[in-house]
């Protein structure tokens, strides 16, 4: 089953893919393009933990003048840099290098701790995508890559859909495909990940509990480009989904301005 | 007796390396050495997750290969409800609350790659149990922490000595990340920071600001594998 979280007629909704439209929770079946797509999440008790990849694809690693690292190179991001299919992610004004990365993303569906690799796929509730931006001018070598670059409000779109475990039988053997514009410019398959989502689920298990809800960003192959205000970038798993995402430039041409009585 | 529930967060909690002018100058030989090159120029933080928190007197169990952990006593800035409002280059901030709380590390010489398996690990951060209102608490420049390991006095730690005061830090980054109401951001950590080990009790207090309470947590020998409980710890 395919499931997605959406906002329509003033109300947020689940809902599941229903040939090329979506059918709610109340029956309602609605156009893909009448809803807001939001993070297809589910709830938690707790913010998430939101673990994401670097360097986790060896020809990546190659592109970025890296060794492959020899554990896994891991950052963590906060809930609110995460904003749904068809959004819109800002590019500062003035920054030469913002590229995509697209990530297969793992969805944890059971509390795991100290979990083996042979029964890590038991506590995986589905997959989705995710396009984990970088805008490369921010980064510094404390704590790299630093949340300036990866945590900005906006740069980490995740959707559409979040696609039950039961239903990607191999997921270490899916294609990834990014294009901007509509013309392919990152191709690679997650059979080729340095790590790949047993050892991490085994690996982060091992000192940190993951919940329901918790998500693991696994990581992109090379064939990362820069990307322009207006720029359409898909980021597209076999299976899994294609992910849609625009780029505005921020600031935007109209001011923000503060609200009364706050200046 | 306060009868309010213990605080416990409700969003993100991140923390905020550097932010001391003795963590600048303990690490000031190696800043532009590789692989730092530079000192930083943008706040540098990272997350604490949910599976790190710990209330006000519970235990914290050690992993199995960790001997002695580093003691980062802190407060945190709990993000209210009115947020930040971001427009043109400035913020407006509102301040809700602040709250003590021991940022617990597995040791570490390097700060080139992010510190999940240092920082990330279960219980791993002892959050107190009372907020203290802005209004309440005063400028945090004069904010001062004690900390104590079995009752003997380890650190001695003065917020005037913040690289980026606490309103600055909010400003730099709002820059980047809008912190959402119940985030926590915590100030920074001071060098000097104690080593503790299992067995050992710590306990960090705010002279002269008494409405913070005493967070004290107490080390405990591994869990064995056996003992491993489902859900958070």
């Amino acid at each position: 089953m395919k499931r997605a979280r959406v906002a329509y007629a003033g109300a947020i909704h689940q809902a599941t893919a229903h040939g090329d439209q979506l059918q709610l929770a109340d029956g309602r079946v609605v156009a893909q393009d009448a809803v807001v797509w939001l993070p297809p999440l589910l709830p938690t008790p707790r913010p998430r933990t939101i673990l994401a990849l670097g360097l986790n694809y060896a020809d990546h690693a190659k592109e970025l003048a890296f060794k492959a690292p020899e554990e896994p190179l891991v950052f963590i991001k906060g809930e609110s840099t995460l904003i749904g299919h068809r959004a819109f992610t800002r590019r500062p004004a003035g920054v030469q290098f913002m590229h995509y990365e697209c990530e297969l993303t793992v969805v944890i569906g059971q509390t795991a701790r100290n979990v083996k690799r042979d029964d890590a796929y038991d506590f995986v509730a589905g997959f989705t995508v995710a396009n984990d931006y970088a805008i490369r001018d921010y980064l510094e070598n404390w704590y790299r890559p630093n949340l300036r670059v990866k945590n900005r409000d906006t740069c980490t779109p995740i959707g559409p859909w979040l696609v039950d475990a039961t239903d990607v039988p191999d997921p270490m053997n899916l294609a990834l495909q990014t294009t901007v514009n509509g013309q392919v410019t990152q191709s690679g398959n997650t059979r080729d990940m340095i790590f790949d989502v047993p050892f991490l689920i085994e690996y982060f298990s091992s000192f940190m509990t993951l919940q329901p809800g918790d998500l693991i960003l696994t990581g992109t192959p090379d064939g990362v480009v820069d990307c322009q205000p207006g720029d359409v970038v898909v980021t597209r798993i076999e299976d899994i989904g294609a992910l849609i995402n625009t780029i505005e430039t921020w600031p935007t041409a109209a001011p923000v301005v503060p609200p009364k009585g706050q200046t | 007796m306060s009868t309010a529930p213990p605080f416990m967060p409700e969003g993100t909690v991140y923390g905020t390396l550097l932010n001391f002018q003795g963590e600048i100058e303990a690490l000031a030989p190696q800043m532009s050495e590789a692989p730092y090159k530079a000192a930083p120029s943008a706040p540098v933080l990272y997350v604490k997750t949910a599976n790190t928190w710990s209330a006000n007197g519970s235990g914290i169990a050690l992993p199995a290969t960790t001997q002695q952990v580093e003691v980062g006593a802190t407060i945190g800035v709990l993000i209210g409800p009115q947020a930040l409002v971001k427009y043109a280059q400035t913020a407006i901030i509102s301040i809700a609350h602040y709250v003590l709380m021991n940022d617990l590390s597995i040791p570490h010489a390097s700060f080139f790659r992010p510190p999940v398996k240092y920082k990330c690990v279960d219980g791993f951060l002892g959050v107190g149990s009372q907020l203290v209102s802005a209004g309440q608490a005063g400028d945090p420049a004069r904010f001062k922490l004690e900390v104590r390991v079995n009752g003997e006095l380890r650190q001695r730690i003065d917020f005037a000595n913040l690289v980026r005061s606490a309103n600055q830090l909010l400003a730099d980054v709002g820059e980047f990340m809008t912190l959402q109401p119940g985030d926590v951001i915590m100030l920074g950590c001071d060098a000097g920071r104690p080593l503790a080990q299992a067995g050992d009790r710590i306990d960090i207090y705010a002279p002269g600001l008494p409405a913070f309470g005493t967070l004290s947590n107490t080390l405990l020998p591994p869990q064995s594998p056996d003992a491993s409980v489902e859900g958070a710890p």
